[in-house]
């Protein structure tokens, strides 16, 4: 992305074309929405969380470090943080060994395979609320499929925290793993040919090839894929607002979720879901920053 | 998410095609676990979904579907509150509203930031980057006050106006390697011919980036369509609301009893057309680079 064009020569001065003015006139679109819906919200948001600013009331004064003390001590902060750390530890971990296993499976490309391919890849053509509804259903202890398993056993999808917890990893594992391998097999397909064809003529065996040559070389992969997966899973609302509004008992409620019931349920306080934002729009830089960095220094060594 | 579908495309690809040497009898015999662990691989990936289709239309006690096979779930969607019809239109509209917005921005955007240089050129553009760096919700809360503050509250309009930026930095890099692929003496041959820079753009340029756009304008189509939390916060009219929205509302309306028959149709309706295009479309995203099509 980083990728800039060469600085343009132009080989004729010609009337108009490529002048300034005419630059900004096109660009000029891109320019009001970039300010209008993303800078003047971005700063909005740092105004809210240094205001008290309730959602009927309007913005009712300076309330600085009341706002971030309010977030912190917000009863379910702590809890919400934790929780929101542990499900996106477990799902990256799970997304991208099942998209790296996904995609050595399907590598070649023969009939099956490609039929393999398709079928992993086609929850990933559904919204992700669409998908949440849908397992909505599948896991409900009355229209789902296991509906007589659940009762004869005992056993519930969403009524524990753990089984909450694991049911909406299934759901993401299903949504996301195909999108995954998909990035996975674009890695694997830019190692090129006489490496393996190296490795082979030395003999190593699969186990050695796929250890010191296909994880190695796949390492912008494995940057690219984490960085997504992690933010992605950082900032997840829909599947547990969909699945569990964060219940039982407040044990699935994810930061997002805890800005959201700040703003519009209850509380209805946007000073203190402003504070949160801001909270979370660092945090997210600092990590993101910290994942490129320790993905840059394996590189290095 | 779906995004880097699409930039897929520009990666350099090779076939790993080690042939690996074995015995008929061998590949048989070690072929059979392989064949049961895929099988079963695709029907947990395929199961929801059939199932999800299959139960719509399937008789079940407590829906509007109770004997026989037919389609009185998706009756029963039709009459919830505004309507089914209703909630398919706000969805229309939004997304038509998007892929509009975002091929018209991106168009003119891709152009300026491929063919010319003005003064902030690079500001901008990794300011429109940077909207991928600030999460969903923290920008929704402000943009909420903002749209009321402007008249845009509970408005479609407004919906989609916050889509498009969200889905601008795909499109803004998506516009601008388009155009940067394509040679420069082709637009000033079109000027040498006395075509003004709007003029090149129209009949010389727009021919050629037609494949980026059909590209940016069906991911626009798809995240607006799916989307969720701009229209759960933008929007509080039961008229207005976008089909995801209605769905999800639509469980426990009734004292807490969940019309399930009626949540699968809704997912029905929602997915077909997601994965229709999927189908239609996925030969050139993924079989194409697959096999090789796009070899440099």
């Amino acid at each position: 992305m980083t990728s800039t064009a060469p600085p343009v020569r132009r080989r004729r001065p010609r009337t108009g074309f490529g002048g300034p003015l005419q630059g900004w006139l096109y660009a000029a679109p891109t320019a009001i929405f970039v300010t209008l819906l993303f800078l003047v919200p971005l700063v909005l948001v740092f105004q809210m969380s240094a205001s008290d600013w309730p959602l009927l009331s309007g913005n009712r004064g300076i309330n600085f470090p009341e706002n971030y003390a309010d977030a912190v001590n917000h009863r379910l902060f702590w809890d919400s943080i934790r929780f929101t750390l542990l499900y996106t530890v477990i799902t990256t971990v799970i997304l991208i060994g099942l998209g790296l296993g996904l995609a050595l499976l399907v590598q070649e490309s023969t009939r099956w395979k490609g039929f393999l391919r398709t079928a992993f890849l086609i929850p990933s053509a559904l919204g992700l609320a669409s998908a949440s509804l849908l397992f909505y259903v599948l896991y409900s202890p009355i229209a789902g499929p296991f509906a007589e398993l659940m009762k004869s056993w005992g056993i519930t999808f969403l009524g524990t925290p753990e089984g909450a917890l694991w049911s909406t990893i299934f759901l993401i594992v299903w949504r996301f793993a195909g999108f995954y391998m998909l990035l996975m097999l674009v890695g694997l397909q830019g190692i090129p040919d006489d490496v393996y064809e190296a490795a082979r003529i030395d003999g190593a065996s699969r186990w050695q090839t796929f250890r010191s040559i296909t994880v190695p070389l796949l390492k912008p992969t494995f940057a690219l894929t984490t960085v997504m997966c992690v933010t992605g899973s950082l900032l997840a609302f829909e599947q547990f607002y969909i699945l569990t509004k964060g219940g039982p008992d407040n044990s699935t409620m994810t930061v997002v979720q805890l800005i959201y019931n700040v703003a519009f349920q209850g509380q209805n306080s946007l000073g203190i879901a402003g504070a949160l934002s801001v909270i979370v729009l660092l945090a997210l830089i600092v990590i993101n920053v910290f994942q490129l960095r320790a993905f840059r220094r394996t590189d290095e060594s | 998410m779906t995004q880097t579908l699409t930039r897929t495309i520009v990666a350099p690809n090779h076939q790993p095609t080690a042939p690996r040497y074995r015995s008929k009898a061998r590949r048989v015999v070690l072929g059979v676990p392989y064949w049961v662990f895929t099988t079963a691989l695709a029907v947990i990936f395929l199961y929801p979904l059939i199932w999800t289709g299959v139960s719509s239309v399937s008789p079940m006690a407590g829906t509007s579907q109770t004997d026989g096979w037919g389609f009185g779930n998706y009756a029963a969607l039709g009459e919830y509150q505004a309507g089914i019809w209703v909630y398919l239109g706000n969805s229309l509209f939004v997304s038509v509203l998007t892929v509009v917005l975002t091929l018209f921005i991106s168009l003119l955007g891709g152009y300026a930031f491929a063919r010319f240089s003005f003064p902030g050129k690079n500001a901008l553009f990794l300011l429109t980057l940077a909207i991928l760096m600030v999460p969903y919700a923290t920008l929704l809360i402000p943009l909420y006050v903002i749209l009321n503050a402007v008249g845009l509250q509970n408005s479609l309009v407004g919906v989609a106006l916050v889509i498009t930026m969200f889905q601008l930095p795909f499109s803004m890099f998506m516009m601008r390697i388009s155009f940067e692929s394509i040679p420069k003496e082709m637009d000033e041959a079109a000027m040498v011919d006395g075509c003004s820079s709007w003029g090149a753009l129209w009949r010389v340029l727009l021919p050629a980036v037609k494949p980026g756009l059909v590209t940016v304008g069906l991911f626009a189509f798809l995240t607006a369509w799916n989307d969720f939390m701009a229209p759960l916060i933008l929007i509080n009219d039961t008229n207005r609301m976008t089909l995801p929205l209605a769905v999800a509302n639509l469980r426990g309306q009734v004292q807490g009893v969940v019309d399930y028959g009626a949540t699968e149709a809704g997912v029905v309706v929602l997915a077909l057309p997601c994965i229709l295009l999927f189908l239609i479309l996925q030969r050139h995203y993924v079989r194409g680079f697959m096999s090789g099509a796009f070899k440099g």
